[in-house]
């Protein structure tokens, strides 16, 4: 597609606005962008994304805005403040360092904060052995609670002997 | 069965097999589109990665790749080794991204044949994976995405994590890290002035939707891309199926809006096609635009079934093969805009030709 201002070079800036729910879009090359005072596309999806999370901490007084932005991921070394600016996590362990912030963010965005897909086939196994644990335990729990301890006994069974089992896949397949 | 990928040219030479009109509903449905994002989990995400990060991505992904059966045959590019051209005609073919086809970072992308599976390297995320349909197709394209990513978690150890899912460069891929997509055709819709209506409905149970191309408030082709919005809090199969059933009711709706059209106005409606077919057919000069909206007009023809148009595989072939970098690869060469609109015109002229040769006399209108 070529630029729709200069018709002479390829379009590589595209613009979608919506407006009165009337969509129109504009495709401009790099140079006229420029020229016409268009903002590059990375950096406008860079500013929806930090819209939405200004909108987000709205609520929150300057001071422990600043505070906020100061957090630091210690893996990698960004700043939430930086996040706020490109929408762009670092690293993985990113969503560590600013769980606090980024959870009503994320429910903001999904409306939800609860994987619900798939795991990695890498750990499906031992993910769902652990969840399957959990299980195990918090109904043990319950029927210690409630002085079921047939029940108990029959779970403490269980348990243990999934822990074998877990042993034993360990040392076949040391990682 | 698709042949072999030896090298670019070879993809080049004909349109991406996906598009051959084959799928289920595919004179609405253009095409289906599964995409999955993935990162390694000790790599910080691409664009805080050094470039030697960025190449250990590209050696280690690549490494999985051989391993991985649903990828064992195919075609690795890297994006620094490819000119503008080559690399526009990627992007043309959706297999790449405008972010990925600037070409500056250890960037690549691996194609299985048939173009049905692929893999982006170093995008915005490590890996994008996906696959594409023709007609509509999701559960088909989400099921091809999933096998081949346990394929390549099998060796690759993926950034994740029990309470979020998949963690990705930007938040609001976190969790399936799924993008389900179709590319519908809606000229009725938009003929009739309700395509305002069944967009906003669209966007009011949760799914995304925007014009493929388009200037100002003319949506170019009449061609729309809905996806789904929300990665978090529903599985894949939830949003596979929602965009799945809600993709259903539009091409309902797009039906019902062309049966009124032919029986309100069909001299109308057939003159719009015919006279759209003429132009491609006799052009001697033509841009891109006006090709994709013509192009419009003629797949509105072919699916209410007017004899003597050309099969619904030209329609979507000509979408691809007259962008300006397949082109100027076709051609051999860089053309000025006038050369290429002359150029475009005798490459459209030549394929309904050639459809019409192929149809035999009632291929004569």
């Amino acid at each position: 597609m070529l630029c729709q201002i200069c018709g002479k070079n390829p379009a590589t800036v595209h613009f979608t606005e919506i407006h009165d729910n009337t969509m129109s879009e504009i495709h401009v090359c790099e140079r006229c962008a420029q020229e016409r005072g268009l903002q590059a596309p990375q950096a406008k999806q860079k500013f929806d994304i930090a819209d939405l999370i200004a909108g987000m901490v709205d609520s929150v007084t300057s001071t422990e805005e600043e505070r906020v932005g100061h957090v630091q991921c210690p893996r990698c070394g960004m700043l939430y403040s930086a996040f706020k600016e490109t929408g762009r996590l670092g690293c993985a362990e990113c969503y560590q360092a600013f769980q606090f912030q980024l959870r009503p963010l994320l429910r903001r965005i999904h409306g939800d904060t609860r994987h619900k897909g798939k795991s990695p086939a890498r750990d499906g196994e031992g993910v769902s052995r652990s969840r399957q644990m959990q299980r195990l335990y918090d109904e043990l729990q319950r029927a210690v609670e409630r002085e079921e301890f047939e029940r108990a006994a029959e779970l403490r069974d269980e348990i243990q002997q999934l822990e074998k089992e877990d042993k034993a896949t360990q040392t076949e397949k040391p990682r | 069965m698709s042949p072999p990928l030896d090298d670019l040219d070879a993809l080049v030479r004909g349109p991406s097999p996906w598009l051959d009109g084959s799928g289920p509903k595919a004179d609405i449905v253009v095409s289906t589109r599964v995409r999955l994002a993935r990162n390694l989990r000790h790599v910080p995400f691409t664009h805080r990665a050094r470039d030697e990060q960025l190449q250990g991505v590209m050696a280690t992904v690549t490494g999985a790749l051989q391993r991985a059966p649903s990828f064992s045959q195919g075609l690795l590019l890297k994006m620094t080794e490819l000119g503008p051209v080559d690399r526009q005609v990627l992007v043309e073919r959706h297999l790449v991204s405008h972010e990925l086809g600037d070409g500056a970072k250890p960037r690549g992308i691996f194609i299985a044949p048939g173009e049905r599976l692929s893999l982006m390297i170093n995008e915005e995320d490590h890996l994008r994976l996906q696959a594409m349909a023709s007609g509509i197709q999701p559960a088909e394209a989400w099921t091809a995405a999933d096998h081949a990513d346990d394929e390549l978690g099998q060796s690759l150890d993926f950034a994740f994590s029990d309470e979020i899912g998949y963690l990705t460069s930007c938040p609001t891929n976190t969790g399936t890290g799924l993008r389900a997509s179709v590319l519908i055709h809606l000229p009725a819709l938009v003929l009739l002035q309700e395509i305002q209506k069944v967009l906003k409905s669209i966007m009011q149970v949760g799914l995304n939707v925007r014009g493929l191309y388009g200037e100002h408030s003319d949506v170019m082709g009449n061609l729309f891309q809905v996806s789904n919005q929300t990665t978090l809090g529903q599985s894949e199969r939830d949003s596979i199926e929602s965009l799945e059933r809600v993709t259903r009711q539009v091409i309902e709706t797009e039906e019902r809006a062309r049966e009124r059209l032919v029986r309100d106005a069909r001299i109308q409606t057939e003159d719009k096609v015919w006279r759209a077919y003429g132009i491609l057919r006799y052009c001697r000069s033509i841009a891109s635009q006006e090709v994709i909206n013509l192009c419009s007009a003629v797949r509105l023809g072919v699916s209410m079934g007017l004899p003597g148009l050309c099969p619904l595989r030209v329609v979507n072939e000509l979408l691809v093969l007259t962008q300006p970098a397949h082109l100027q690869r076709a051609h051999g060469g860089e053309l000025t805009l006038a050369e290429r609109n002359v150029y475009r015109a005798q490459l459209v002229r030549e394929r309904l030709a050639t459809a019409a040769r192929e149809a035999g006399p009632a291929g004569n209108p």
